[in-house]
């Protein structure tokens, strides 16, 4: 195992500049996750218009695996139809659990080496997970 | 007389490479070790007198029930107990202390009344509390701690007051690792009326401990934090309060008689030892404490300052490292710290890759973490078998973090 496989440059990049990181006025939907097994915690914030994800931001505190992964996912999502963001989730959880990567996750194939440490699949799906119950709360409304 | 330099030859684990380097472990107060005699009592009970105890008539299980028996009579002397019968065999201190919520505390504690605990306990040692809180209508109160966390006894008269009929602590804290003034709380709550319940599960392993000058009336200890396998761990409780308390589980081996309707209970410690108990296990428990006692409690004591001095010392020359807790000379063997940019989390992780073991995360004590305002952090701990060089590797290791993450400073 090689710590190369994990802590990639683009991960430690958005580790240390996350992106759309802070709370959003007037959102739709506020969302929170945690990890309770290792105290990591993450607040996803939505504003959707026409089946658009319009904008989003994320805060919380976690390792850099939970917050470089939201902060991706974030950059990712942000402009794209609910019905896409929700493939995205599938297929990025898919990878996690050892699928082979799909194309269309982009540079979020960086997080694929987190697989090789089974402990930390946790921390990469954390920000995804919390995504995915804040959609589904939207469309239970 | 110190520990001897060949101590780490009695430990078969701590030979293997691990992702390519020694392994460093620095996790004991997670668990601890086994050396090879306790591995062998283990061995030698299961090759040649396994059998069910305080029931055959047969050879093996004679032996099996006097091994046992005399495993229960060596944890006695090594606690200062009263005597054997004081001592209650569970699976580790987390059931010690369900045991004296459920069976005493059920019994003794009713609405209005309060039951004082720490800012710094373990989930075990408070959970159980709050179940029982909740249940009959109590109230729990907690003494806090300082910036140094340390326990601030100033409001203690005011904590403890003529409701207060249990104080729950921890002897050493396993995330600060502070000894505390358990004998002066003791005092205090006496004073009160209140009974003393002390966790013991990180003094016990690492110093002498004599229960009643501790003050406790009840006491729990785990085996694996103290070179026994997991799985087995034991209560002291003083005799009148275990004799005039109620059963815990039901079952087997705690009763004296059974009819379809009713049953009488057994005599102590069985009363509370409910069906087959693990014996393997209980038998190597007295197998690690006459290890612990051929090196001398005191010695193992002063190897773990001179360890933790070291530590402290070598840690506090990493930039942007916070040590959590006491000063050394206030602690046992354990050292949290906080490292200014990398999460804990990712600190263990590069560890790791370094053969470095170190606990990430909050240690059972969310309340604690959740008081400092971090959500985790790393711990270091050591015990008879660490050396300095692998505080020297954890502090290379450490490095390597930083350089990692960039972190300036």
């Amino acid at each position: 195992m090689s710590l190369d496989d994990l802590y990639r440059e683009v991960i430690l990049d958005h580790y240390s500049h996350p992106r759309n990181k802070g709370s959003l006025e007037g959102a739709d939907v506020t969302r929170e996750g945690a990890n309770p097994l290792c105290g990591d915690e993450i607040r996803i914030a939505l504003v959707l218009r026409d089946g658009v994800v319009q904008d989003v931001r994320f805060s919380g505190k976690g390792c850099s695996i939970s917050q470089a992964s939201a902060s991706m996912m974030t950059e990712r999502i942000k402009g794209a139809r609910v019905e896409e963001a929700r493939r995205l989730i599938a297929a990025f959880k898919g990878m996690m659990h050892g699928d082979p990567a799909q194309d269309d996750l982009g540079d979020l194939v960086a997080l694929a080496g987190v697989r090789k440490f089974p402990v930390r699949v946790k921390c990469a799906t954390l920000g995804w997970l919390t995504l995915e119950g804040a959609l589904e709360e939207l469309a239970e409304r | 007389m110190g520990i001897p330099a060949t101590i780490r030859e009695d430990f078969p684990i701590l030979r293997q490479r691990v992702n390519g380097h020694p392994l460093v472990y620095l996790d004991s107060a997670s668990t601890s070790q086994k050396p090879r005699q306790v591995i062998a009592a283990l061995v030698r009970y299961y090759e040649e007198y396994n059998a069910n105890v305080h029931r055959g008539v047969y050879s093996i299980a004679e032996r099996a029930t006097a091994e046992y028996e005399a495993a229960r009579a060596k944890v006695a002397r090594f606690l200062g107990a009263g005597g054997a019968d004081e001592i209650i065999f569970t699976r580790n201190v987390t059931e010690a202390l369900n045991l004296v919520a459920y069976a005493w505390g059920r019994r003794h504690v009713g609405p209005g009344d309060e039951i004082l605990t720490t800012e710094m306990e373990h989930h075990s040692n408070l959970v159980p509390w709050q179940l029982l809180a909740q249940e009959r209508g109590a109230r729990l109160r907690h003494i806090p701690f300082d910036d140094r966390g340390r326990l601030v006894l100033d409001d203690l008269d005011r904590l403890l007051t003529d409701r207060t009929r249990l104080v729950a602590l921890v002897h050493v804290s396993n995330t600060f690792g502070t000894i505390n003034p358990v004998a002066e709380i003791a005092r205090a709550a006496h004073a009160r009326g209140a009974l003393v319940v002390v966790d013991g599960a990180q003094s016990t392993p690492h110093r002498a401990v004599d229960v009643r000058a501790v003050g406790a009336d009840f006491f729990g200890f785990t085996g694996h934090k103290m070179l026994a396998p997991m799985g087995i761990g034991g209560l002291w409780g003083r005799r009148d309060l275990l004799e005039a308390m109620g059963p815990f589980l039901g079952g087997g081996e705690m009763i004296s008689d059974v009819w379809l309707d009713h049953a009488q209970w057994n005599e102590l410690p069985w009363k509370y030892e409910a069906g087959t108990p693990n014996v393997g296990d209980a038998i190597a428990l007295g197998a690690a404490v006459d290890y612990l006692e051929r090196l001398g409690m005191d010695a193992v004591a002063a190897h773990e300052r001179e360890i933790t001095e070291y530590a402290m010392e070598r840690l506090g020359e990493v930039p942007g490292l916070r040590i959590l807790g006491p000063g050394a000379r206030e602690r046992g063997g354990v050292v949290s710290f906080a490292i200014e940019g990398i999460h804990p989390h990712d600190v263990a992780q590069v560890l790791d890759t370094e053969g470095v073991c170190v606990r990430a995360g909050h240690h059972c004590t969310k309340p604690l973490h959740r008081k400092l305002g971090i959500g985790a952090s790393v711990r270091a701990s050591f015990y008879v078998y660490t050396i300095k060089e692998e505080i020297d590797v954890l502090t290379r290791a450490l490095e390597k973090t930083r350089e990692l993450f960039r972190v300036a400073g």
